[in-house]
């Protein structure tokens, strides 16, 4: 039998197998249409399905793996599908199948689908037995490791962590020789590529190999001739003194480590701030708690003597990116140190940061308040602290603005609103007509993060007039901001404020000149719809719909059909729901509800029940509330996944 | 200081902590460049030397040496006022080193190698500081430039004087320009200053030149730069520099091609297409690919389909790059590879014709206009024209830009010139064509529709043998017989669904399983 591997089987209910023979499918993933043939791919399982296990192990893997010549996003495709393929080809004990073809991608020189190949390869990793990882597992990795194009020795660095801790110790000491080899590979790319598992493969080995064999690669790679090899082993560090006993950190990571921080390269010394803290608690933690309060002051002091490059002097590092980098972390020290040693030693510097010339610097200090305010407070900053935000609001850098805006949330919740009102709202209004649309957007989701926080009221006496009174700006731009910003208010301003104040202006602005604010009228009506009352959709929204699919530019048409169908789609579905359930009340009520989101409820309870040809789940609708997928009232969700919602459902009463 | 008085920030601006932001804009645009003054220990006070001109000839080695020496002193160009008077002496002596070593005979003795090019070395080498702008785009923005400029030029000019001097000699330098030398040299290419990159370029010609015993080496390393640039960083400021100087190397290629020299062609020239930067190095690259070509036609194929794998799917401006580069290839194709690679080639043409982008359906149509390739068009019509009249005959009814509705006319009315036969009968089978491609069309939906009916039903199957299962169980449970409906399921092995079967398998497939 073809569908499954089980002898005697007869062919399923449906025996339809033959109708696809194996030919048919394959033409489908030769297409010769990138795109149809990219499709074909993503529905491998599909495909694999209607074969079943054994024709897939036989015919579509061998061709898998001989037409492994196709565009990188087929490709990548193909490495994604084989990872999740195990149950397909028979389970664990045929998983090995899947091999050869994933040692073909682990080869090809795209990056990302060689990466992809090489999480596909970890993941069924796990799946193999002990003897399988032996037998078949093992043997692909060292053929990868002794590859000849880079690329497939590049892969085999990420694959010995998975396979070293279940094979025999023989294998093991290959293992490690191979990842040696590796480690002084002739070419940089794959020397990066071990440096950067160095610390993974770390720790999976026996300590007595951590502290012989990593080590030294750790050291040898911590010196090699290209900086980009040197930074990566710095990024292993970190693993690395988590695994070693505390005595043995001062001599084995330690040179290394000063070494690092003093490099010429900045890349490196980037590095070495980057991970600071980072490696600041691994060295604590394994350190015994008793003495963690004495030993922390022996390390604030040793902070300076860990190397010339302590912190005192990063900060005052001469190249950017490093200043930058140190304070990202600067502020993560500061739980670490507790209240009085924060304010005595990094309060000064990060006051010196916020001050700093370079706005990168500026915004990774903001960026980590919440550090600060749980130890000392934010009040104490604030003075400080506004020159900074406001002076990055403007920086002529829009990336720079875009991280900023995306503060303001935390940040004004650690304000509180008063101050937020009084010195920030002007610049949150202002990015909405800012002339870069990131910043737009970013500006409009601020808006709505913002009125979570303060709540309704609050927009309506500060926001919500300022965003309508745009609808009337010359520039369309900015009246589209209006829409934008009501498709993100309406739901956290609530029915009343939606229906009241912003659907008159939406409804006006759907005689606009500009095609685009019209379709995007129809946009939002789609977008706000669920919000408003039924009254409000049949009479008003409705109307102005109708005329905009009689629009003369195609765009608003496609907009406003779209959004047509959204709304009958749905009244369709609640009336279904009525007819087929004409006795049940719960139903009934719910159905003829005026809140549309419990209605969206019912339908959804009540199709998944249809399907079931059972009224068991509809007793309780509020039971589907924990699928939050199939809110969406959309009839083109699989049909299985409300299906099985049901049988979930009807297990849970089962088991009740 | 005085020094710093122009930038000094009024008392009022020490009070909110900001200088005002043309100010600031303007300490900036003077940060460019390098991190090299950090290394400096403690600054040594330069004293001026005898000139060399007036040194007698006994003298001359040692004062040379002397000057090297002292240009081995580095300074602070970042703060442009600091230590004037060391800058002025290093730069004569710098100035007297480059007269001195291009038009002096018998300058250059053994002893001044190592003190030369430790003195290169020393100015030169550096860690190149972080661009400016993150996002910096080399066709918009403005490259930063290297603040210690007026020194680094003389040192790089003296290096390019010193290499090529008639007394140069190969033998000597070998032992101090060696591979770490050279791996350092080629990391400097990606200065984003200009200048220094075409100082480089010029060094690197010469070096590669003069010493043979390090030419695989480069070469090995000018490939390991630009897979990095590929398939790891995106990033590398000097790629169009390093191509121009592969161009003349490819040149000088002996034939047959080594292995290795393909192997660069395919796996490391063709994947450069792929930059998002192509632009900025796309002539010299296009260069390199039809030198290939010219010294080995047979590489033509592989060329070709290479594009075709890598070709733009949604970049409009590349996609005219790659027609334009097809067009170079096309210019020097011989015969006999054409007919290997036309019919990709032509669907890949057909497709840009149809583009919506008029700029790429233009540049396809102009291919046209080109003689050569006309007569190439003309030997190969039977094959060619089937490929592209379908496109052609639906574009000149549904293009709304009109220069390219009558630039298909034009190429319609050339073929059916060629091959009038063929072209009435592809006329009179558009239609019928046309069909046969719906109906392919609708088998392929119907076909899928049928996979996945196939697929839900193996999906409910399988959750009625849970529940079965289930009620299996729970009876077992009970003490109660199994019931003789319930049959033992016959889809234990049935795989687990990926993606939406993922919740129903988990509540009873697994089980069953065992």
């Amino acid at each position: 039998c073809c569908c499954c591997n089980e002898v005697g089987c007869k062919p399923g209910a449906d025996g339809d197998d033959s109708l696809y023979p194996i030919a048919v499918l394959i033409d489908e993933l030769r297409n010769e249409d990138v795109q149809l043939r990219l499709n074909s791919i993503k529905k491998l399982s599909t495909i694999a399905l209607a074969l079943g296990v054994e024709r897939t192990r036989t015919e579509l893997l061998p061709f898998l793996t001989d037409t492994i010549y196709d565009e990188d996003e087929v490709l990548l495709a193909l490495a994604e599908q084989l990872g999740n393929f195990t149950m397909l080809v028979g389970g664990p004990e045929y998983v090995h199948c899947l091999l050869p073809p994933l040692e073909s991608l682990a080869t090809v020189e795209e990056t990302v689908v060689r990466d992809k190949a090489v999480e596909s390869l970890r993941k069924i990793s796990q799946e193999h037995s002990p003897v399988d990882l032996e037998v078949h597992f093992e043997p692909l990795v060292k053929r990868l490791a002794s590859g000849d194009w880079f690329t497939s020795r590049t892969s085999a660095c990420g694959l010995f962590s998975v396979c070293y801790p279940r094979v025999s110790s023989t294998v093991k000491a290959e293992i490690r020789q191979h990842f040696r080899t590796l480690c002084s590979d002739d070419t940089p790319m794959v020397r990066r590529a071990a440096a950067s598992k160095l610390g993974e493969f770390a720790k999976v080995l026996e300590l007595d190999y951590v502290k012989s064999d990593i080590i030294s690669l750790f050291t040898a790679l911590a010196s090699d001739e290209q900086d980009s090899v040197r930074l990566l082993a710095v990024e292993a560090c970190v693993s690395i003194a988590t695994l070693l006993p505390q005595e043995d950190l001062e001599s084995l990571v330690m040179p290394t480590l000063r070494q690092a921080a003093e490099d010429k390269s900045w890349r490196v010394r980037y590095m070495v701030a980057d991970k600071f803290s980072e490696t600041f608690v691994s060295l604590q933690i394994s350190l015994c708690f008793n003495c963690i309060h004495s030993v922390l002051t022996i390390w604030l002091s040793d902070l300076c003597l860990l190397c010339p490059v302590s912190e005192q002097e990063l900060v005052s590092d001469t190249n950017q990116h490093v200043k930058s980098a140190l304070a990202s972390v600067i502020m993560g020290l500061s739980t670490i140190l507790g209240k009085d040693n924060t304010i005595e030693h990094l309060l000064p510097l990060f006051l010196a940061q916020l001050k700093d010339e370079c706005p990168e610097v500026r915004l990774n200090i903001i960026s980590n308040l919440d550090c600060v305010n749980e130890v000392i407070g934010i009040r104490q900053l604030s003075q400080s602290l506004l020159p900074a935000i406001v002076e990055l609001a403007e920086d002529a850098k829009w990336r720079v603005r875009l991280a900023i805006i995306e503060y303001m949330p935390l940040l004004a919740g650690q304000l509180g609103v008063e101050f937020f009102d009084e010195k920030l709202n002007t610049l949150c209004m202002a990015w909405l007509i800012d002339h870069v649309y990131a910043i737009r957007e970013a500006a409009t989701c601020n808006l709505m993060k913002l009125v979570e926080k303060f709540g309704a009221e609050w927009a309506q006496n500060t926001i919500v007039p300022k965003v309508l009174g745009m609808a009337n700006d010359p520039n369309y731009l900015h009246r589209m901001t209006t829409l934008f910003c009501i498709n993100a208010l309406s739901e956290a301003c609530g029915q009343d404020i939606t229906t009241k104040q912003m659907l008159p202006v939406v409804l006006k602005m759907s005689n606009d000149q500009v095609a685009n604010v019209r379709f995007n009228v129809a946009k939002s009506l789609q977008k706000i719809g669920p919000v408003l009352d039924s009254n409000a959709l049949q009479t008003e929204v409705k109307p102005v719909l109708e005329k905009l699919a009689t629009d003369t530019d195609m765009d608003v048409k496609y907009f406003a059909q779209e959004a047509i169908s959204d709304a009958n789609v749905e009244q369709r579905l609640v009336q279904q729901a009525a007819f087929i359930f004409p006795a049940d009340q719960t139903c009934c009520s719910l159905a003829g509800s005026q809140d549309r989101s419990e209605q969206r409820n019912t339908v959804v309870s009540i199709t998944a029940c249809n399907l079931m040809n059972s009224r068991i789940a509809c007793t309780n609708p509020s039971q589907t509330v924990s699928f939050p997928n199939f809110f969406q009232p959309d009839l083109h969700a699989p049909v299985h996944s409300l299906f099985s919602a049901a049988t979930q459902i009807e297990f849970d009463q089962t088991n009740e | 200081s005085s020094a710093s008085a122009p930038f000094s920030v009024p008392s009022a601006e020490k009070v909110d902590g900001f200088p005002r932001r043309s100010m600031r804009r303007a300490r900036q645009r003077r940060s460019h460049s390098s991190s090299q003054f950090r290394y400096q220990s403690s600054q040594v006070e330069l004293t001026p030397l005898p000139l060399l001109k007036d040194a007698p000839v006994a003298e001359l080695h040692d004062l040379f040496c002397k000057k090297l020496q002292q240009c081995c002193v580095l300074f602070d160009f970042l703060d442009c006022v600091a230590d004037l008077k060391g800058k002025e002496i290093k730069r004569a002596a710098l100035n007297e080193l480059v007269e001195s070593v291009a038009t002096s005979r018998g300058v250059l003795i053994e002893p001044l190698y190592p003190e030369a090019i430790k003195m290169i070395s020393v100015n030169i080498f550096r860690t190149l500081p972080p661009s400016e702008n993150p996002e910096f785009d080399p066709e918009e923005d403005e490259p930063t430039l290297e603040a210690s400029w007026p020194h680094l030029q003389l040192v790089y000019e003296f290096f390019l004087r010193f290499l090529e001097s008639p007394d140069f000699q190969p033998s000597m330098a070998k032992r101090y320009v060696d591979q770490k030398f050279v791996l350092q040299l080629l990391e400097l290419f990606d200065s984003e200053d200009p200048r220094e990159r075409e100082y480089l370029k010029t060094i690197l010609h010469r070096v590669y030149g003069k010493l043979l015993g390090l030419r695989a080496y480069i070469r090995k390393q000018i490939n390991n730069i630009f897979l990095r640039f590929i398939y790891e960083t995106e990033h590398f400021n000097g790629v169009a520099e390093l191509l121009e100087i592969l161009g003349s190397i490819i040149n000088g290629f002996a034939l047959p091609l080594k292995a290795e020299h393909k192997q660069f062609l395919v796996r490391v020239l063709i994947p450069l297409h792929t930059a998002k930067s192509l632009s900025i190095f796309h002539a010299q690259l296009a260069y390199c690919v039809v030198q290939f070509m010219e010294k080995d036609a047979t590489v033509t194929e592989y060329i070709i389909r290479g594009l075709l794998k890598y070709w733009p799917k949604t970049c409009t401006q590349k996609e005219v790059m790659f027609l334009g580069e097809i067009e170079e290839i096309l210019d020097v194709i011989e015969p006999s590879q054409f007919i290997r690679v036309q019919e990709p080639l032509f669907k890949q043409i057909a497709a840009c014709i149809s583009s919506p982008h008029f700029q790429v359906a233009e540049r396809a149509l102009y291919f046209w206009n080109n003689e050569y390739i006309l007569s190439l068009i003309e030997e190969n019509c039977q094959v060619i024209l089937p490929l592209v009249f379908a496109t052609l005959y639906r574009v000149s009814k549904e293009h709304w830009n009109q220069t390219i509705v009558s630039l298909i006319y034009n190429v319609l009315k050339t073929f059916m010139e060629m091959n009038s036969k063929l072209f009435d009968d592809l006329t009179a089978s558009y239609k019928v064509e046309k069909q046969k491609e719906l109906k392919r069309d609708r088998e392929r939906a119907d076909l899928w529709r049928g996979l996945e009916e196939h697929q839900d039903r193996r999906m409910q199957m399988l959750t009625e043998a849970a529940r079965n299962q289930r009620n299996l169980q729970e009876r077992g449970e009970r003490g109660d017989p199994p019931s003789p409906s319930s049959p033992q399921t016959s889809h234990s092995d049935q795989p687990e669904l990926k993606p939406s079967g993922a919740s129903s398998s988990s509540s009873g497939g697994g089980e069953s399983a065992t």
